[in-house]
């Protein structure tokens, strides 16, 4: 019954299966993430909410190989992390994944050109220079380059943050509530800014916040709840609405 | 794309670069700790450097000869023979007769021993006898005239012109002797020369026989002969007629060879100044890197490999240790500009202040090397910064004490020490001394922060104030400096506090001497003729006859019937050749005194005629020549053989003052034997000293007198010089100490600068913040302190008792001293550095951080 359609098979970019993770705090284990499974196609947004402590930003860190799960698997890109030492998952980050983090994270002795620029040079490319420039000019800041993250703005800063984040070209960036240091009209320009880089590189998009609105922007949302997956909105298409 | 291929080494030196942007004032401040320790070595490096060259160059005015043979007994003829038979091959020759002696200075009827020194021929003839005038060092050989050295010219208000008596010839000064060949200023303050013509000593009447004279001959050879070859082919002639030789090569070896041991101090010295600046450096290190936390977290977000994290800081680090050793280096340089004005007393040659390249390259590859090994410690830890830490701080602590690393870093700083120390020590026994007791010195102040932090945190006073509460808990809080400052403070404590003690201890071994009731003066070189004359002076006088004993001078010809050579052919080597060189002075009698206690064998007082006589040994004498209860000797007296057996080993307390003798006789043997005999009295005052000094000079000319109280005055003086050098260079540990204090204080400033500011801002008063500093590094100060006075006074304690035989008490009013300006100056660093937090708006403050 299924002949005439075409079946058009999307790739995965993520997938993550019976994904546990716990800490020991003062000699008590403390489960923080319980059996979650997802995978997230090429291309898509997707948004993890959740009230604080249900365990986003641990999910976040574990996708992006930023540390190592109890039990179950992540596979990024095809490449599965679980077995890989840090310096491994250090060149998987460098070489497919973007991060946008709430503070940041800019590194305070360089300049902002500079902090754009280290993603590739870390990769060993050359002349560099042009490139990163031309990524401030797209989020604005092409007469700022030379100024150190404590000469910028708030705003300012997580627009640098954006273009060092697509700087490598990534296959999937993580935001990590990318605008919850910033206040509503200046998130929003980069919320803006953020879901307009994305379309032009075709990445994935994955954003964890609390901030229902700007979940609603992306094409699916994950919400968490104690460690578990309360419910996956594949269905969902908000984005515009 | 090959992403680790693609990692260009070019771009950590870039980065490294980048990541120093906004710290590099405060790095230098890290490294400046290093930078006076580093200086005090390539100073110590150049001056040894420089003084093997001089050595090199000026060897020949050292012993201003080509080759010095010398006696302690009179040529005979055979040896005569050879000596004539070398000055014909010479181009030039002179002889010298020495010996100590009373003068008497006629003017102001001063009384001095001194070491006289009388001459024939045109000695010296490599460098000059230096004079003033220069001329009356030529002109003085000619005449009734004496050259007198500086030192006693200044002590007797003596002029050139003047009388002085020596023996029963009045001679003219004829000059102020400035300088003799090899004879450093030191030397003469301990033995201060008179130079007069040879032709002249006979008729003073000094010349007696038991006169204990040393000979020496000085010949200048043609440049075509080669000396050395010469000397070590005549070697055995010169041994079998008692002749040793001095050449310039060997000249040159045996003050390399004393200078060196003395560089050797200084360098270790100056060491423990870098020691204690590299705790500075790896305290600062460790805060850097702490700060740097985030920025590793984030670069290892954006693909950085926990390898190159970790290389781009140890770049930045060995840059700026780098940079740390040019200025030490280059203020080294400077300081071994001055160091021949502070050196000039201990050398007998002029010193050069040329630039040393080799100790400027030691300089750097020590500061590059100590700057990366401190630095190690804290740097590991940047591999294992999470790159989870941009997200939220890790949760999970890093335990250090369990990476290999660490411990392997402590294993090489420990192994670099010792390595050092063997270097300078050239000996593996003193080299684990070296590096134990330092090792055991930072356990004990680690150990005491540790302790004490756990102590203020289990019994914490909770009734107490505030003010004193909030000082305390900051010795244990997150980001404490409490261990640093332990280590660097109580080390530097530790270090001034020893170079006090001992210098305590040297000079309470003499004064202990010049009590009440114990001897004070000495008389010795009386003729047995003259005994019964100078001790009736002596009681005419009203002073104790404490001890008169005859002295005999002989010398070990055998043991067990092994003569020197056949010991030195015996592979086993059981005796030490040391016992047939020396020349020994020994008394007989029939009891012992209170200083002696036989330990073995059986004391024996007389021995019958034509019976072996049971000689006592003195305990460290019969082991170091390594003979026993029985072992038989053979003794040469003045010629004659007389046949020994040791009968008893005598233990003796050479802390008296009074003869104390290596080898004793019985009564019975050495009665008849050439002798001369030695009187121990005490003098109550200098006036009664004087006068009794002036009598017996006058009467006995030939007779010499130890002063205690004149032995004091040069000792002490020899210490002050002595004390000038080594607080010199505990000078650079002392500043470094303090460099350490400032820069560690400073650091654990920003560190405390948000808290300060909070606590402003909730209200408290800019006397309220001043206290709790006050009181947080009053108890720092206290703390370390204390641990380093308690580690100098164990450490002293011990060096009192073992090494120096005396009871061990310590100034308490000094120590206490030490505490409360140590703990002062502490809390005034600790205050005087935050106070930018004390005197501005707390807005300003926050402003300018963020």
């Amino acid at each position: 019954m299924f002949e005439n359609i075409k079946v058009i098979r999307v790739s995965e970019i993520l997938s993550v299966s019976s994904l546990n993770k716990s800490y020991t705090s003062a000699g008590t284990a403390l489960s923080v993430l319980q059996d979650v499974n997802f995978t997230i196609n090429q291309g898509s947004t997707v948004s993890i909410v959740g009230p604080s402590g249900s365990g986003k930003t641990t999910l976040l860190g574990l996708c992006a190989g930023l540390d190592r799960a109890t039990s179950g698997s992540v596979k990024l890109n095809g490449i599965t992390l679980d077995n890989l030492n840090e310096d491994e998952r250090a060149r998987i980050r460098n070489q497919y994944i973007g991060f946008i983090f709430q503070n940041f994270q800019l590194l305070p002795t360089l300049t902002a050109i500079e902090n754009v620029m280290v993603p590739l040079e870390l990769r060993g490319e050359r002349n560099v220079k042009s490139r990163a420039l031309a990524l401030l000019d797209k989020v604005g800041l092409a007469d700022r380059g030379h100024h150190y993250p404590t000469q910028l703005s708030g705003g300012e800063q997580q627009r640098v943050s954006l273009a060092r984040a697509f700087s490598n070209s990534p296959k999937i960036l993580f935001a990590d509530e990318p605008t919850g240091n910033l206040d509503t009209e200046t998130g929003h320009k980069v919320e803006k800014l953020l879901f307009d880089l994305n379309t032009d590189a075709g990445t994935t998009l994955i954003v964890v916040t609390h901030d229902l609105e700007l979940a609603g922007k992306t094409s699916r949302i994950i919400r968490l709840k104690a460690g578990a997956i309360l419910s996956d909105d594949l269905e969902s298409v908000h984005y515009g609405s | 794309m090959d992403h680790k291929a693609g990692i260009n080494p070019l771009w950590l030196f870039k980065m490294a670069w980048r990541d120093s942007r906004k710290n590099r004032s405060r790095l230098f401040l890290f490294i400046s700790s290093m930078v006076l320790g580093i200086a005090a070595l390539v100073a110590i490096y150049a001056v040894g450097d420089n003084l093997n060259r001089d050595i090199d160059a000026q060897a020949a005015t050292l012993i201003g000869a080509d080759l010095n043979l010398h006696s302690n007994k009179e040529p005979a003829k055979p040896a005569r023979k050879l000596l004539d038979s070398l000055k014909a091959k010479s181009t030039d020759y002179a002889e010298e007769q020495s010996f100590a002696s009373m003068v008497l200075f006629i003017k102001g009827q001063g009384t001095r021993l001194v070491q006289i020194r009388a001459l024939e021929g045109d000695y010296t003839f490599y460098g000059q006898i230096e004079s003033t005038p220069q001329r009356a060092s030529k002109t003085f050989r000619t005449e009734k005239n004496v050259l007198v050295d500086r030192t006693l010219m200044l002590q007797y208000n003596a002029k050139v012109g003047d009388s002085v008596q020596i023996g029963k010839l009045n001679f003219n000064i004829a000059g102020t002797l400035d300088k003799a060949p090899g004879q450093s200023g030191f030397a003469s303050t301990i033995a201060p020369s008179i130079f007069l013509p040879l032709q002249y000593l006979a008729k003073t009447g000094l010349i007696e026989k038991g006169s204990r004279i040393s000979y020496n001959f000085y010949y200048k050879f043609p440049s075509t002969l080669n000396v050395d070859q010469m000397v070590t082919q005549l070697s055995k002639v010169f041994d079998k007629n008692d002749l040793d030789e001095d050449t310039i090569s060997s000249k040159k070896a045996s003050t390399g060879k004393s200078f060196a041991d003395v560089t050797k101090f200084l360098s270790l010295v100056g060491f423990i100044a870098l020691l204690l600046g590299c705790i500075g450096v790896a305290s600062a290190v460790h805060i850097y890197v702490k700060e740097k936390m985030q920025s590793v977290a984030i670069l290892r977000c954006l693909g950085l490999s926990s390898r190159q994290a970790f290389f781009i800081y140890l770049i930045q680090i060995t840059v700026i240790g780098l940079l740390g050793a040019i200025a030490g280096s280059l203020l080294g340089t400077l300081i071994q500009q001055i160091l021949p004005a502070v050196f000039k007393d201990f050398l007998p040659l002029e010193m050069s202040t040329r630039i040393s390249w080799r100790a400027i390259e030691q300089g750097l590859l020590l500061g590059v090397l100590i700057s990366f090994l401190f630095s190690l410690l804290p740097l590991i830890s940047i591999r294992k910064v999470s790159p989870l830490n941009t997200i939220r701080i890790s949760t999970e602590e890093q335990k250090t004490d369990k990476d290999i690393w660490r411990w392997l870093v402590y294993l090489l700083i420990i192994g670099f020490i010792a390595c050092f120390a063997r270097l300078q020590l050239h000996n593996w026994r003193e080299t684990l001394i070296f590096t134990g007791s330092i090792v055991v010195g930072f356990g004990i102040l680690y150990g005491v922060s540790a302790l004490t932090i756990k102590l203020i945190r289990r019994f914490f006073p909770n009734a107490w104030s505030y003010i004193w509460r909030q000082g305390l808990s900051n010795l244990y809080r997150p980001n404490n400096q409490t261990t640093v400052l332990v280590l660097a403070i109580g080390l530097g404590t530790a270090f001034i506090c020893t170079l006090f003690f001992v210098q305590s201890i040297l000079i309470g071994r003499i004064t202990l001497s010049t009590k009440e009731n114990q001897a004070n003066m000495i008389i010795f070189d009386i003729q047995p003729a003259q005994k019964a004359a100078v001790t009736k002076l002596t009681q005419g006088l009203g002073l104790p006859l404490i001890q008169e004993v005859p002295i005999v001078t002989i010398r070990l010809q055998e043991i067990n019937g092994l003569t020197e050579a056949d010991n030195k052919k015996d592979t086993a080597n059981r005796y030490s050749n040391r016992a047939f060189n020396s020349e020994l002075r020994v008394t007989f009698r029939d009891s012992l005194t209170s200083s002696e206690k036989i330990v073995a064998g059986k004391w024996q007082g007389i021995v019958k005629k034509g019976d072996t006589a049971r000689v006592s040994l003195e305990q460290g004498y019969a082991n170091r020549i390594r003979v026993g209860v029985g072992d038989k000797l053979l003794f040469n007296v003045q010629g004659v053989m007389i046949p020994a057996v040791v009968g008893s080993i005598r233990d003796v307390d050479w802390n008296r003052i009074q003869t104390n003798f290596r080898v004793l006789f019985p009564k019975g043997v050495l009665d008849d034997a050439p002798q001369f005999h030695v009187l121990v009295t005490r003098v109550p005052n200098a006036a009664t000293s004087a006068e009794f000094q002036q009598k017996l000079v006058s009467a006995f000319p030939n007779v010499s007198i130890i002063d205690l109280a004149l032995i004091l005055n040069v000792v002490n003086q020899i210490l002050d010089k002595i004390g000038f050098v080594i607080r010199f260079m505990a000078g650079f540990s002392i500043i470094t100490g303090l460099i350490v204090l400032i820069s560690s204080v400073l650091i654990s400033k920003y560190q405390r600068m948000q808290e300060s500011v909070l606590l402003r801002t909730l209200g408290a008063s800019s006397k309220q913040v001043f206290l709790i500093t006050a009181i947080e590094y009053l108890l720092l100060g206290a703390i370390a302190a204390f641990t380093g006075i308690m580690i100098a006074l164990a450490g002293n304690w011990a060096l009192a008792r073992f090494t120096f035989d005396i009871p061990f008490s310590p100034d308490w009013l000094a120590v206490l001293v030490i505490l409360v300006c140590i703990s002062l100056l502490t809390s005034l660093i600790g205050v005087l550095n935050s106070r930018s937090v004390l005197n501005r708006p707390p807005l300003e403050i926050l402003r300018k951080n963020n």
